[in-house]
């Protein structure tokens, strides 16, 4: 019915209503009435019938009028103004920013619509502090897990803090590259497998080794400690040893402990130079007593009243020798000595910028020569030096520089080379003494009372000094060799720096070991794998190969991209040409690379305890379980295939790519077609569909696996 | 009939001294230079005691003195042990392989004299 028919219907209904009403009366009335009367009555009427049915007709006519615009003002007044209040509370119950309702009809539907506004506005006050406070609790949390973070990163040692089953919560910089070494990941790639949010600890130190130093500290605690701690050496598999102090995370401060911190020095090196050490002082001891013994007994013999002049010399000659031998051996052991505590001196990290502009100071306040740096050096360089003694140096090398008749412009400039920096100090190649003079400088004591020279200085630093002639721009030079800060010359440190959020997951002090029944648990809260593989071609059964296996892990929710794992394989067969353009990796790239049976342990340790995920993953898994045999490494753990939940939640679509997949979710993707880059493509993709399988009922992980077995593309077999 | 003593050091400037001071005492001296050669002189020589070093090339002087204590023809040969190691770890080896003797270098000739004559008396 349309809106007009209605509102005709509207009108005309009091008119209809108002005539069966009176037909009825007059019916009624009739009933009441003798025979005779009604026939009297019939008679009276019949003759006035003209007259009559003409009132009547009038009569009802106005009542018709009346009745419908009693009805009109009914409706005007109360009922549609009572309908859109209706409709305006239905959408403010739903969004809260929507408008409050006007005030319209009956002064007791305004009163009440003003009564709604007011509440609306009450609500709308109350949910704007809330708000408030929320973001400025999570604006304060946010501020210290920025300063934790900050102070993390400076710390020199590695640290990793832990929930009482080992779960790495956070982590540092340092704890990173330090697994980068413990890894057993061929091409010094690995340590992501080690070390990552979620991950157990117990990869890099032993469980019962950890749990014993947990007792230690709780029985401490117990008797009274407040900061009971621990200390001890653990040594990895892969032979290193690590110093590790282990302090507790406490609820409320005082309260059960809930959680750990490790602080790790790795002292192998240390502990390695020590036994060297000891080894050198050992035989040193064992060599003396042998020349002791040997001179002693000569000397017993030449108390020997009646000795022969050959017999004398003889033991004479014994003496002799055994006295050049000690001094020669006291002299190899000075030398040692020397060397040693050369590689024992304490250097500290300091950014090149910092390094230069304090020296470029110290220039100018000694002898007046300005030396400014006239190379900007990187603003990441930060150098591993003995900064006093490095700026004693160059202001020792300026002054001589400096001296009359020469007094050349200095500058100073400092780059990266390798793992190593380039410091030079500069000035015009014309107005550079002789060479002989130069080179000896750097081997005279820098201060008047002796001490180090500017060579011994470089070989503190485990570096070179040397005298440099740029010919083509007339520049001469001291170029020091130095090293960079430890780390700093790696990845880890900058990834630390620039992704600093995500070495974060307090939500795992949540997780417990004893309700990881993967099937029943929902897919929000699972640790996810994603991964993807370049091959060779799409064979597997026909002797296509793995190239490159990329693959980035998920966490509460979140894709962890500073823990990626990327590995080149050395498929020991050719690379079909047609394939490059495609995969990108070319015969050079993979010469050299470890080969699968070395990256897939690798990559089983990093997708260790978590659920795999993969866009068509039958493909790649087909080529991990044909590995199966030759490397004795299977992976069992649940598989996802995004391929098979988008068909499951768009079975209308026309394509399930990758592609096509990311557009319908309107995930902007870059770097297709690495292994990595298509993981991470994959990660994404895979987040958005997690709510949508939700909406349709699929929340378990057993859920998403029967849902996927049966969707049609399962029946694909490669 | 005079005893025969076997001197066994890789290092001539000790053996010098040893060798002169034990003919001095009466005695006839062997000598050998390396692990080996020791332990054939002994089996070959029998020597009523043995000065032997502790660090020699080829076989240390503690298996060598283990190899002639796990022969049972050469029982009643006295062994004293000359080394330069004196840690206590190094002595009880010693004492362990079956030396009778344990003598840590540098020492004195006359006593050494003195405490091979006690051995041989």
């Amino acid at each position: 019915m349309s809106r007009k028919t209605r509102r005709i219907g509207a009108l005309l209904a009091p008119g209809a209503a108002l005539a069966l009403w009176l037909i009825l009366g007059a019916l009624l009335l009739r009933s009441t009435l003798t025979p005779e009367q009604d026939g009297a009555l019939s008679g009276a009427l019949g003759a006035a019938a003209g007259p009559l049915i003409g009132v009547g007709l009038v009569w009802w006519l106005v009542g018709s009028a009346l009745g419908a615009w009693a009805v009109g003002r009914v409706q005007k007044l109360w009922a549609a103004p009572a309908a859109r209040l209706a409709d305006s509370l239905r959408v403010m119950a739903e969004n809260p920013a929507a408008p409050a309702p006007a005030p319209e009809g009956a002064p007791e539907l305004q009163a009440l619509s003003a009564a709604v506004s007011d509440l609306a506005e009450r609500r709308k006050a109350l949910q704007d502090g809330l708000e408030e406070r929320v973001s400025a609790a999570s604006a304060a949390v946010a501020h210290e897990r920025d300063q934790l973070a900050a102070l993390m990163a400076e710390l020199q040692q590695s640290v990793v803090v832990c929930n009482l089953e080992g779960r790495i919560l956070l982590y540092n910089g340092r704890a990173r590259a330090l697994t980068k070494k413990l890894s057993r990941a061929p091409g010094g790639a690995g340590g992501a497998e080690l070390m990552g949010l979620g991950r157990s600890i117990h990869g890099v130190v032993d469980a019962a080794r950890l749990a014993h130093a947990r007792e230690s500290v709780e029985r401490r605690h117990a008797r009274g400690e407040a900061a009971a701690s621990a200390r001890f050496v653990a040594a990895t598999p892969e032979g290193r040893l690590l110093q590790i102090g282990m302090a507790p995370v406490r609820s409320g401060g005082a309260g059960a402990m809930t959680g750990f911190v490790l602080m790790f020095d790795d002292v192998t090196e240390d502990h390695a130079a020590q036994a060297q050490r000891d080894r050198h002082l050992q035989g040193l001891i064992e060599a003396s007593r042998s020349s002791f013994a040997s001179m002693q007994a000569a000397l017993d013999m030449l108390d020997y009243p009646d000795l022969e002049a050959g017999e004398r010399e003889q033991f004479q000659q014994v003496v002799r020798d055994e006295v050049g031998a000690m001094s020669a051996r006291l002299e190899t052991t000075a030398a040692e000595a020397a060397r040693d505590a050369r590689i024992r001196w304490p250097l500290q990290d300091m950014l090149g910028a910092d390094l230069l502009s304090a020296a470029a100071r110290r220039i100018e306040a000694e002898h007046g020569a300005p030396a400014a740096a006239i190379e900007t050096p990187p603003e990441d360089l930060w150098l591993s030096v003995d900064s006093f003694g490095l700026i004693e140096a160059l202001v020792f090398l300026a002054g001589r520089l400096a001296q009359p008749p020469q007094a050349p412009a200095l500058s100073l400039r400092l780059t990266p080379a390798g793992g190593r920096a380039h410091l030079d100090l500069v000035w015009p190649g014309g107005a550079a003494p002789p060479a002989e003079n130069l080179s000896g400088w750097l081997g005279e004591p820098m201060n008047a009372e002796g001490g180090p020279s500017v060579r011994d200085l470089a070989e503190r630093h485990g570096g070179e000094i040397w005298l440099e002639r740029d010919r083509k721009r007339d520049l001469a030079f001291f170029r020091f060799l130095l090293p960079l800060a430890s780390g700093g010359g790696e990845t880890a440190d900058s990834e630390a720096l620039s992704s600093r959020p995500e070495y974060y997951d307090f939500n795992l002090f949540a997780a417990s070991e004893a309700s990881r029944h993967l099937d029943d648990r929902p897919l929000m809260d699972l640790t996810y794998t994603v991964f993807d593989t370049e091959t060779t071609g799409l064979n597997p059964s026909g002797g296509d190969e793995i190239l490159q296996i990329g693959a980035a892990r998920i966490v509460n929710g979140r894709i962890l991209r500073g823990e990626l794992f990327e590995h080149l394989v050395d498929p020991q067969r050719d690379i079909p040409e047609a394939g490059i353009p495609i995969h990108g990796v070319t015969p050079e790239m993979v010469r050299g690379q470890p080969t699968i049976g070395e990256v897939l342990p690798v990559f089983h340790a990093f997708a260790a305890d978590t659920a795999l995920v993969g866009h068509n993953v039958a493909f790649d898994m087909r080529f991990l379980a044909l590995k199966e045999e030759s490397t004795g490494i299977r992976f069992d753990q649940p598989v996802l295939d995004t391929l098979l939940l988008s068909s499951l939640l768009h079975p209308e679509a026309t394509s399930h790519s990758l592609d096509s997949i990311a557009g319908r979710l309107g995930v902007k993707i870059s770097g297709r077609h690495t292994a990595a880059g298509d993981a991470l493509a994959t990660a994404e993709v895979f987040l958005k569909l997690l709510p949508l399988l939700r909406q349709k009922g699929i929340e378990t992980l057993g859920q998403a696996r029967t849902a996927s077995q049966d969707s049609y593309y399962a029946r694909l077999k490669y | 009939m005079t005893a025969k003593v076997l001197i066994a050091d890789d290092e001539p400037n000790i053996v010098v001294s040893l060798e002169f001071m034990m003919k001095r005492a009466g005695y006839q001296v062997l000598i050998a230079r390396d692990g080996p050669s020791a332990l054939e002189a002994i089996r070959r020589e029998r020597p009523r005691l043995v000065l032997l070093d502790g660090t020699m090339p080829g076989m240390t002087g503690f298996d060598v003195c283990a190899a002639a204590r796990a022969d049972p023809e050469l029982g009643g040969m006295k062994i004293v042990m000359l080394t330069a190691k004196g840690r206590d770890a190094d002595i009880a080896r010693g004492v362990g392989a079956g030396a009778d003797a344990y003598v840590t270098k540098p020492f004195s000739t006359r006593d050494l004299v003195k405490m091979v004559q006690e051995m041989l008396a």
